[in-house]
């Protein structure tokens, strides 16, 4: 098992602007094979993840308009290779504040020296986003400056001494003069909704994302009101398993700044309450040339709190040439090469439900469309976990500072989809 | 496997082609301004070299970014490697990393002068900081030049013995880099590998196994005796090691383990065979005893408990590493426990839901029942990619069965009329599919596809054409209207896939359709040289089966389409008319062959059976890349059967465990009285059972498990080691909190209940004030603790007072005389701290799991030979007292452990407790007064410490192997106190395995000068081999060594300092007397020794 031989990025355009090596060079050539499959999938989401070619295997990741190729000589556990080059995006993002192509451009020789921490001979080395920033400081304008003056470098010369400790998550010697812990826990509802309104499918998975900022080794007890609630969770690695077994508490020394603390789906008896309800007719006519789009949204089962941030795409069929609508509430856009119509709708205020109305030219001759598309609906709402977990308290042990502790609920539609 | 890549290697190894290449690049679009720096790149270059050959290091800094830019975008930047190399030994880092970058890509083409850099690395291994020593040997180990291969395995021979697991995990690392180089080192690698997967820590533990799988994976044999360690230590390894652990695991346990599965289905078989003689009666009793008797062997069973927990890992990989493990190895009914895990990963991008959709699709065909539960999430979204859906397709048509499948031909009705028309052919596939396997629904689903045949679109319809062919062979009784719609349709469709389909179902069921299929043939034979070559073909069958039924109206068009087919372009089209004339048109050549043309062209055919395309993959391993590809990867390492009979279980037994036998032979002997049923539980005899039968059964197994009964009087040795398994498995549940939970695992006498009470009380307010170290454990752990001791307390209170005696003996047990064992042990604070009388770990632990459990953390150093501690004696000196330390008092205690701060160093716990009600601040150590070459570690200083609290404090002192005393000033903020630790004799040892053959060895070569000895009184209730052990150990730190003589008792141990052998023997006497003998050549200590233990024994 020999893991990653080299990587190669990859543009939408089909630059290789980044290629990096662990073990001999392979030629850039190999990528050709991999935009062959590219031409041959369409749609960049198509292509599929493992190629295999004469010599080497390719599997690939793509984030954020860019390929992640990997070059692979021998067996090795797709997944693993996966789940390291989105780990290695992570990074990037988490380094540059996007994983973008200008970024990765821009800061070439600190993405070598990731690259470098991250892969010993193919293999991972350093993954944990603590340890790489005591390795290479990520690059602020203050410390470009600084650096172009006193010739200081992105090079941490401190050890990263995490590295050798069983807590490998933490960076040592954390000082904070305001020392603070967030928790934020997020419900995304998953659903398909049929036509008639009555839910295909339904189910809540849920994370908390933290964002820890304490001094020293503060050691956590989060519990919750109702853990039952938890179905299947999957944990951030600081997490204390035993004692989640027995106690239903998650106890953890928390890496150094943000992240997430666990994910977790709600058990599938609990019925979904469904936050939204969509009226819709969408028609076609034979012959015609034109359809009918009426859509309105309202709220259901919000438990008292105001539904905001509603926004609806729709993929509408090929043949549709251009839409004429108008929208009681917020503003709509369509695109005429993607089809893509997006209404950003805003709150709903149940007095007056938005509603979005019109006409719909298709293409003259073309036969009419036989489904209607699916409404993919986005929503947020403040303050409320739709499961009803509930976070019981936080506690510390081992610092003695009092430290500022906040909890935030916020449900959100996940793959939130109407079928029509 | 090796690292050239022959394919697209650049490995030209000189700067011309190199730079040709560059002009030219092989991939037109990528470099598309190549040519245009051609020539400006050269002046670049020179301006490059004069800025590293700068004195400033900004210049130099600069220039290396550049260059690295440079091999970011693939440009050639080899010919700079003289002024880069130079820079190899810059004091600053940067620089130096960049140049460690430029060398890893480049050393391979400029081999010469990368032997220049050498050096600079061979300093840098011996540098005292362990991060410099571990990147020192990892660029070292990747410059990829053949001539350093010898120093390449120096360096990682030394690194693999170093005292840091960081340096050692890089040697690990190193180890597939040399392989991958000369593979001719592969004996001497393999031997490192060897001492590496001994290694106990979890740093190191991932990185070895790698480069196990790497240059030697069929070397089994190496896993043997760390398998346990590998499966206890599982939890701790960073997430990619787990993965590559896993993955191993589960090839070794299919070649260790016999199948779980054979209870499920059926086990008789063999019997059969076996049991030939005896009546079907018998059989099936026997049948039945073996179903009920199969008991998984523990340490199949530890695997699966210490991998379930890994399925909530956040890392696909893992949880995908840990499902497969289950599939692979779990017994059919736990498997299920994946399901729900695999079904969250679907949350995740599309590569990861790719990946494990496949691997569902695979399992969902042989068991069905472990997704159904979870059928509506894989319903499909109009978002999903296309690939996604198809697979998602898939499972959703293996799981389909009579209860679930009207919804989900509901769910399919969605599917047909989506925009994504690849989709809906493959949902109209999937209805065929179901509608074969299902019977009750074979009518409905086929109305519903002649409904799609009046589809708009056409690549619907003709997938629909095609799985109504399929259908229609199935049961081609009562469709004749089915077959003329179809003939209808001709008309229009144009896929040539679906118009063949159609005439072949007009030919084979022309008979049903007499008036069509005529049409059909004379419609296609005019259109015969525009169609299709698929097309064509079936023109030639269809008119073919007509000549032989209605040749009548047929002959002429026949002759026709055949004449057609002579001349066509296609030479199987040719080739195929030829036969068919030759077949059924008679003439004087044509043989006896075309008598049977109609039975040729019209026999019955079999109907196709619509599979699932996943149905193959099944002999790959799950989760591998070659499952995914579906066809064998370079270096797949075969997932072998389970074996027949299971290979010896006992190799997989630490040395430590294997005396354990012996020891429990020997204990049985002298504890007759006790009959041994009562100790052990029921499940424990049934095992007993399971390794009665299985030892009966197997023919190679049991020889040497008759052996050890031979040894041991009763059946003690087989239930020592059953016991050992089920202990083992609850321990291992607690193995993360191992660490800290020992201290309160102690259960058995009230008093020393009471102690680990105390002792866990008092670390928990350390834990709670302390701030450097991981002191987080210690917390979760407390309440678990109270808890276990309430659990074992009462029911096994007996069990532990002999199974503690076992383990007591056990641990130091007895070594195989050439075999080194490494033993890092682990130097945590929260090392699990025993006391004398009860050996609390381990009591319930399995004597040879202690070793393993005991080395879990990261800290260590390799203290070669030394193996645990058996006793830590609770006994606390006193330091400062309270009234002399105005509140502050002080007691010391040694851990018996080697010491963190270094080897040297005898290790010190120190609890310092505040009894005033003032918080007394910033304690720490002051002046020192130490005798010459004596060394003290300090303590870090302590802050604050609260009233009423107290904090445990570790110290390191090297007494020089003398008992003087250490004398040094305790200060806090406002005082300072003047103590002194002096330690016991015994304390100055650290306990030594060995085996009585060396043991007497060694002795050998003491004697005279070396050895001191004296008739001592023994109290009679001290003779027996317990209380003597026990005894001897509470009095200095010795290690046991396993005797053959009930009369005499040998300990052995080495002095901290000098590791200079000291060996105890005690031989009884008759009339209450016995000798005491000890050979060491520090005849001071010895003869100290001997004074401290001649006592111990004749004390009542």
């Amino acid at each position: 098992m020999k893991m990653i031989h080299s990587l190669f990025l990859i543009n939408c355009s089909g630059d290789i602007f980044l290629e990096k090596h662990w073990k001999s060079v392979v030629s850039q050539s190999v990528c050709d094979y991999f935009f062959e499959a590219q031409e041959k999938a369409i749609d960049v989401e198509n292509v599929p993840p493992v190629i295999s070619t004469p010599h080497h295997y390719l599997i690939s990741i793509y984030r954020d308009k860019i390929f992640f190729v990997s070059v692979i000589q021998t067996e090795v556990p797709p997944l693993f290779v996966i789940e390291f080059l989105h780990r290695v995006a992570d990074t990037f993002q988490d380094y540059f504040g996007e994983c973008s192509e200008t970024a990765i451009k821009d800061n070439v020789v600190i993405v070598y020296e990731l690259l470098e921490e991250m892969l010993d001979n193919g293999f991972p080395l350093a993954t944990e986003s603590n340890i790489l920033k005591e390795l290479i400081k990520p690059p602020t304008i203050l410390r470009s400056v600084v650096n172009s003056i006193t010739g200081s470098s992105n090079v941490g010369d401190t050890l990263p001494t995490g590295q050798l400790s069983n807590i490998p998550w933490r960076r040592a010697g954390v000082k904070y003069t305001n020392n603070e812990a967030y928790f934020d826990v997020i419900e995304e509802i998953d659903a398909i909704i049929d036509k008639s309104g009555s839910t295909v499918f339904a189910e809540i998975q849920g994370v908390i994302d933290s964002c820890i900022k304490l001094s020293g080794m503060p050691d956590l007890s989060l519990s919750f009101m109702n853990p039952r609630l938890l179905d299947d969770v999957s944990f951030h690695p600081c997490i204390r398993f035993k004692r989640w077994e027995s106690e239903r508490v998650l106890s953890f020394i928390p890496p150094d700044g943000n992240f997430r603390l666990i994910s977790y789906r709600v058990s599938s008896q609990n019925l979904v309450a469904i936050p939204v309800y969509v009226k819709h007719l969408i028609s076609f006519k034979e012959n015609s040339s034109s359809g009918r789009f009426d859509v309105t949204i309202g709220p259901k089962q919000n438990m008292g709190k105001t539904v905001e941030g509603v926004v609806m795409t729709v993929h509408m069929p090929k043949a549709v040439l251009n839409m004429n609508l108008t929208a009681t509430q917020g503003s709509y856009t369509f695109d005429p090469v993607t089809k893509v119509l997006a209404w950003d709708v805003g709150k709903i205020t149940p007095q007056k439900l938005p509603n979005l109305k019109g006409i719909v030219n298709l293409q003259s001759g073309a036969p009419k469309p036989e489904e209607n598309p699916s409404l993919n609906i986005q929503f947020k709402i403040q303050q409320l976990a739709i499961s009803g977990l509930k976070v019981n308290r936080l506690d510390m042990y081992g610092e003695k500072y009092k430290p500022f502790k906040g909890v935030k609920y916020i449900t959100k539609a996940g793959k939130f989809q109407v079928r029509t | 496997m090796s690292g050239n890549g022959i394919g697209y290697g650049e490995q030209g190894g000189e700067v011309a082609p190199e730079l040709a290449q560059e002009a030219a690049p092989t991939t037109a679009p990528s470099v598309p301004a190549a040519f245009g720096l051609f020539s400006s790149d050269t002046k670049k270059n020179e301006d490059l070299k004069q800025m590293l050959e700068s004195s400033k290091d900004s210049a130099k800094l600069d220039a290396m970014k550049r260059i690295v830019g440079m091999i970011a975008k693939g440009k050639n930047a080899s010919e700079l490697f003289p002024a880069v190399v130079k820079n190899v030994a810059s004091k600053n880092i940067e620089i130096k990393k960049l140049v460690y970058v430029y060398l890893m890509r480049y050393a391979e083409e400029q081999q010469d002068l990368a032997l220049l850099s050498i050096s600079t690395f061979q300093r840098a291994l011996k540098d005292p900081n362990q991060l410099i020593r571990a990147s020192a040997l990892r660029v070292l180990s990747s410059i990829r030049v053949p001539i350093i291969v010898p120093i390449m395995m120096l360096a990682i021979k030394e690194a693999s013995s170093d005292l840091s697991p960081y340096v050692r995990k890089n040697a690990a690392h190193a180890i597939q880099k040399l392989y991958s180089l000369d593979p001719e080192q592969k004996e001497m690698l393999i031997e490192v590998i060897e001492k590496l997967l001994r290694d106990r820590s979890t740093l190191v533990a991932g990185s070895v196994v790698m480069a196990f799988e790497e240059v030697c994976p069929d070397r089994i044999d190496l896993i043997h005796k760390n398998y346990r360690k590998l499966c206890n230590l599982l939890v701790d390894v960073e997430e990619w090691g787990q993965v590559v652990i896993i993955h191993m695991l589960t090839r070794y346990a299919r070649t260790q383990f016999v199948s779980p599965w054979k209870t499920d289905e059926d086990v008789g078989d063999e019997y059969n065979e076996n049991n030939f003689y005896e009546s079907d009666e018998e059989q099936k009793e026997k049948d039945r005893k073996v179903k009920k008797t199969y008991t998984m062997d523990p340490d199949h069973r530890l695997l699966l408990r210490n991998t379930k927990p890994l399925l909530q890992s956040r890392n696909a990989a893992v949880v995908m590493a840990v499902a497969q493990l289950y599939w692979h190895l779990a017994p059919k009914s736990e498997a299920g426990i994946i399901s729900k895990s695999l079904v969250r990963l679907l949350r995740s991008n599309r590569e990861v839901q790719y990946i494990v959709l496949q691997n569902i699709a695979t399992m969902s065909i042989q068991r069905k029942g472990m997704f159904e539960p979870y059928l509506k999430s894989f319903y499909v979204r109009s978002t999903d990619p296309t690939m996604i859906k198809t697979l998602k397709l898939e499972i959703m048509t293996n799981l389909a069965n009579e209860a679930n499948i009207s919804t989900l031909l509901r769910e399919f009705q969605t599917y047909v009329k989506s925009q994504d028309k690849q989709f809906a052919a493959a949902t109209i596939q999937a209805i065929g599919r179901c509608a074969t396997n299902i019977s009750e629904v074979t009518d409905t689903c086929l109305n519903g596809l002649v409904c799609l045949l009046s589809n708009r679109d056409e690549i619907v319809v003709a997938e629909s054409v095609v799985v109504i062919k399929k259908l229609l062979q199935t049961q081609p009784a009562h469709h004749g209207e089915i077959i003329k719609h179809m003939a209808k349709l001709l008309d229009n469709i144009t896929v040539p896939v679906a118009r063949a389909s159609i005439l072949w179902l007009i030919g084979e069921y022309c008979e049903r359709v007499p008036k069509i299929a005529p049409d059909v043939l004379r419609k296609t034979a005019k259109s015969f040289t525009n169609e299709d070559d698929l097309v064509k073909l079936q023109i030639l069958n269809l008119g073919a089966k007509l000549y032989l039924t209605n040749s009548k109206q047929t002959k002429l068009l026949t002759q026709y389409v055949l004449n057609l087919g002579k001349y066509d372009q296609s030479y199987d089209i040719r080739d195929r008319t030829r036969f068919i004339r030759q077949l059924i048109v008679p003439n004087e050549k044509s043989g006896a062959l075309s008598k049977y043309a109609k039975k040729i062209f019209l026999a019955q055919k079999p109907a196709p059976l619509l599979e699932s395309p996943f149905k193959d993959r099944d002999h790959f391993q799950l989760g591998t890349l070659s499952h995914t590809l579906n066809s064998r990867a370079t270096g797949y390492l075969e997932l072998s059967d389970w074996p027949e009979v299971a290979p010896d279980p006992a190799v997989r037994n630490v040395e430590v465990a294997e005396s354990a036998k012996e020891w429990t032979a020997i204990l049985s002997k002298t504890k007759k009285e006790k009959p041994t049923e009562k100790f052990y539980s029921e499940s424990e005899e049934e095992e007993e059972d399971s390794a009665s039968t299985s030892a009966t059964e197997s023919e190679s197994g049991s020889e040497s498990e008759k052996e050890r009964k031979e040894e041991s009087s009763s059946n003690e040795s087989s239930e020592s080691s059953s016991s050992t398994g089920v202990s083992s498995d609850s321990e291992s549940e607690e193995s993360t909190e191992k660490k800290t939970s020992g201290a309160a695992e102690e259960s058995d006498s009230e008093d020393i209940k009471k102690k680990a009470k105390e002792i866990s009380k008092s670390r928990s307010t350390f834990s709670s004030s302390d701030t450097e170290s991981s002191s987080s454990e210690e917390s979760s752990s407390n309440s678990k603790s109270e808890s276990d001791s309430n659990n074992d307390s009462d029911t096994e209170k007996s069990r532990n007072a002999t199974s503690s005696k076992k383990g007591e003996k056990t641990v130091q047990g007895r070594k195989a005389p050439n075999k080194q064992d490494v033993f890092l042990l682990d130097l945590d604070d929260f090392y699990p701290v025993t006391t004398p009388v009860a050996v609390p770990a381990a009591a319930i632990l399995s004597p040879s799991l202690t070793a393993d459990l005991e080395g879990l953390s990261l800290s260590g150093s390799p203290v070669i030979d030394v193996t645990t501690q058996v006793f830590v004696p609770t006994k606390m000196h006193e330091m400062l007292h309270r009234m002399t330390g105005k509140g502050l008092s002080a007691h010391y205690q040694f851990s018996r452990q080697p010491c963190i701060f270094g080897d040297r160093m005898v290790s010190v716990q120190v609890t310092l407790t505040n009894t005033s009600d003032q918080k007394i601040e910033n304690i720490h150590i002051g002046e020192k007064k130490l005798p010459p070459g004596m060394r003290m570690h300090e303590f870090n200083p302590i802050e604050c410490l609260e009233p009423e609290r107290s904090v445990t404090v570790s110290m390191g002192i090297d007494f020089c192997d003398s008992t003087q005393t250490a004398s040094f000033q305790l200060c806090t903020k406002d005082d300072h106190f003047n103590v002194n630790i002096q330690p016991p004799v015994g304390e100055l040892l650290l306990p030594v395995t060995m085996s009585e053959k060396d043991f007497k060895k060694e002795q050998g070569m003491l004697t005279g000068m070396n050895e001191t000895s004296a008739t001592i009184d023994v109290a009679p209730q001290n003779s027996t081999s317990r209380v003597i052990t026990e005894r001897l150990m509470k009095a200095a730190n010795l290690g046991v060594v396993p005797s053959g003589q009930d009369k005499i008792h040998r300990f052995a141990a080495k002095t901290v300092h000098s590791g200079s052998l000291m060996l105890v023997t005690v031989e009884l006497k008759e009339s209450s007397t016995a000798q005491l003998i000890i050979n060491t050549e520090k005849t001071v200590i010895g003869s100290v020794l001997l004074r401290e233990l001649k006592p111990v024994l004749s004390q009542g």
